[in-house]
């Protein structure tokens, strides 16, 4: 799952009719720091999150194993509402290996 | 699966009913020799590991596999804390 910030509302009369009912949230992806990445993603809420709340996002296959969005075309849900982050190893900027 | 080391943990209140009682730690991808790969992810722990600790995780819908449960919006697990590494030359 990735850390993401929800910025904001899409509304769509035209989709898929299974996902109809769906709330559907752009989430900015964060870093550790909160600070705003590039990426943004439309994740479907599970959990009733709301415009500026840290949240955590499943993508891929995983998605689609809430009972809402159950074979489902979905590929991003939110399934928590983060509180509290806490991160006790910081360690020193050692050389990040690109794959 | 892939190495990691966990960096933190999460709390979290709201969050997908399936998933109460687990804990979300932070975990840093790393290889075989301890060097970072990419961003941190978000992993469920399955086996308790805590902050500091070299585990596996697997990714992808397999990561509802260890639950107790059979549906959960989970794409990464921890499954195993490492205890150690022999690489042959």
């Amino acid at each position: 799952m990735v850390l993401g910030k929800v910025i904001g509302t899409v509304w769509s009369t035209r989709k898929d009719e299974n996902l109809v009912g769906a709330k559907f949230l752009i989430v900015r992806h964060i870093d550790l720091e909160y600070k705003p990445k590039e990426a943004t993603v439309i994740a479907v809420d599970s959990v009733g999150a709301g415009v500026g709340e840290i949240v955590i996002v499943a993508q891929g296959s995983s998605a689609r194993q809430t009972t809402f969005t159950k074979n489902k075309p979905v590929d991003a849900v939110i399934m928590a509402i983060v509180d509290k982050l806490d991160i006790s190893v910081k360690e020193k900027q050692k050389e990040t290996v690109v794959v | 699966m892939q190495l990691g080391k966990i960096i933190g943990t999460i709390w979290a209140t709201r969050k997908y009913e399936a998933v109460t009682g687990y804990k979300m730690q932070f975990v840093q991808p790393i290889n075989s020799e301890g060097k970072k790969i990419g961003d941190p992810i978000i992993a469920l722990d399955t086996v308790g590991a805590g902050p500091g600790e070299i585990i596996y995780f697997v990714t992808a819908s397999e990561a509802v596999i260890p639950l107790d449960v059979d549906m959960a919006p989970v794409d990464a697990s921890i499954v195993g804390i490492v205890d150690s590494i022999n690489i042959e030359s």
